[in-house]
């Protein structure tokens, strides 16, 4: 195995490792969402989602290391790819312009911690309520959990603010990976892109759609 | 035309490099931008300073030697255009000019616009070539080209190596470049035998000499004198992950 990680300690190789952990983690952030958004489908919906998942047992943790592995190989390598490119460019330019270099790409290292940043936060407020001592009284009711929660504003507003910048992170992220991974065709490029973009912005509105529908009291 | 002429003045590798402005005027749209710096030269040795040293050889775009990013994008802000190539009639309405060199920790400053590239012939050395000699041209239809493949490999293989591509990327990634001279290659029947080793090994190369990562901006592309797609950079990409889990090569 020792040719693998060397191949995949190169400057090509943690791009490719970057390119398939990302398109785990996107298909978790699909799954994620799609359980989610049964809570628009009223109490037992979510509920009995949340009741199945736990009833799963062993191979919740299962999933939960798989995806925690996927995460911390992700950000690993996003760092060590960081502090290389820092250092590639020592002196700065005193006048540079980007001609074709989106926001979003350039933003991917902050919209990336920051996102980091919300998970923590997210696993601490739903998952492992280790401030939130309130929603351990639910007893599983994750529909008011949600109800609550995201009825203070400042909270729904953070949510909110951290799905963008997790949308703006897929909007470079999603495409990106196609490119990484070697796969370039002029017959599907454009698609490519679209559709990475496509799913950028559905993610982002499928999420912020919760947070949102609370606070306006669509959601009671 | 007129100009204030900002310029980055280094006085060798391990001196600290500062701006230094100057005025100049009566310009003619008509010069090259090497030929405005000539000028320049030509007051500062009058006036008993030193000249600011710069790259150049053919004049002609085509040899890779001349660089700067004039301001803010290398070889200055017309498209598909190496610095002597550029001429200061595509900087109607512009005042002020800022001249720096390319930057990146693999390109070490050596006086003032002058930087070291041989980061790239290191490069080229670690595989960038056909071992065996491929002898004189052979019948024509010896050895079946596909037109497409013939044309992407000679697109590819107008890289002049000039850097451009390393200086615009916010990385300082070399991706663009190495990938041009890898796709020249894999694309004909010549470079196949060694596509695998020699993916490898420049890869290997490129990573020692210091270079950025590519995080697919494609700032290079838009940057490039001789409009090398992005699309080398995927295949660099594709002779990669073939080298590491289809090919013998370890």
């Amino acid at each position: 195995m020792g040719w693998l990680t060397t191949k995949m300690n190169s400057s090509v190789g943690q791009k490719v490792v970057m390119a398939i952990t990302g398109l785990m983690l996107f298909g978790f952030l699909i799954v994620h969402l799609l359980g989610n958004l049964s809570f628009f489908r009223g109490p037992e919906a979510i509920n009995g989602y949340a009741a199945t998942l736990h009833s799963l047992g062993a191979l919740v943790w299962v999933a939960r290391f798989m995806l925690l592995g996927i995460f911390v190989a992700h950000l690993s390598m996003a760092i060590k790819l960081t502090i290389s490119n820092r250092a590639a460019r020592p002196v700065p330019y005193v006048n540079k312009i980007f001609q074709k270099t989106s926001v979003a790409s350039r933003l991917m290292v902050i919209t990336g911690l920051m996102i980091l940043f919300f998970v923590l936060f997210h696993l601490n407020h739903y998952t492992l309520k280790w401030t939130y001592p309130e929603f351990n009284d639910l007893d599983g009711d994750v529909y008011r959990m949600i109800i609550m929660g995201f009825s203070q504003p400042l909270t729904a507003l953070f949510y909110i603010l951290a799905i963008i910048l997790l949308g703006v992170h897929l909007y470079h992220g999603l495409p990106s990976t196609a490119q990484s991974l070697g796969i370039y065709h002029k017959k599907y490029n454009c698609a490519i892109v679209f559709l990475g973009r496509f799913f950028a912005v559905v993610i982002a509105i499928g999420y912020i759609s919760i947070p949102l529908s609370v606070l306006f009291g669509i959601i009671k | 035309m007129d100009f204030k002429v900002h310029v980055w003045r280094q006085k060798n590798r391990n001196s600290q490099g500062k701006m230094v402005t100057y005025e100049l005027a009566n310009i003619s749209e008509e010069m090259s931008f090497l030929e405005m710096l000539d000028v320049l030269n030509e007051q500062l040795i009058g006036r008993n300073e030193e000249p600011i040293a710069f790259d150049h050889d053919c004049r002609e775009g085509i040899c890779g030697a001349c660089s700067a990013v004039i301001n803010g994008v290398p070889h200055g802000p017309e498209h598909g255009t190496t610095t002597c190539q550029l001429h200061m009639r595509s900087l109607k309405g512009v005042r002020e000019l800022f001249v720096e060199p390319f930057r990146s920790r693999a390109f070490p400053i050596i006086k003032d616009l002058v930087v070291d590239r041989s980061a790239f012939d290191r490069i080229i050395s670690a595989g960038g070539y056909v071992s065996v000699n491929a002898g004189s041209a052979q019948d024509a239809n010896n050895l079946p080209v596909p037109k497409e493949a013939a044309d992407k490999s000679f697109d590819a293989a107008t890289c002049i190596g000039c850097g451009a591509c390393v200086a615009a990327c916010k990385n300082a990634s070399a991706m663009l470049f190495v990938s041009a001279k890898i796709s020249q290659l894999a694309l004909l029947p010549q470079g196949d035998p060694e596509r695998d080793r020699r993916v490898s090994k420049m890869v290997k190369q490129m990573d020692e000499e210091g270079f950025g990562n590519c995080t697919n901006t494609y700032e290079c592309e838009a940057a490039c004198p001789k409009e090398i797609s992005v699309e080398n950079i995927a295949r660099l990409n594709c002779e990669f992950l073939r080298s590491t889990f289809i090919s013998n090569e370890e």
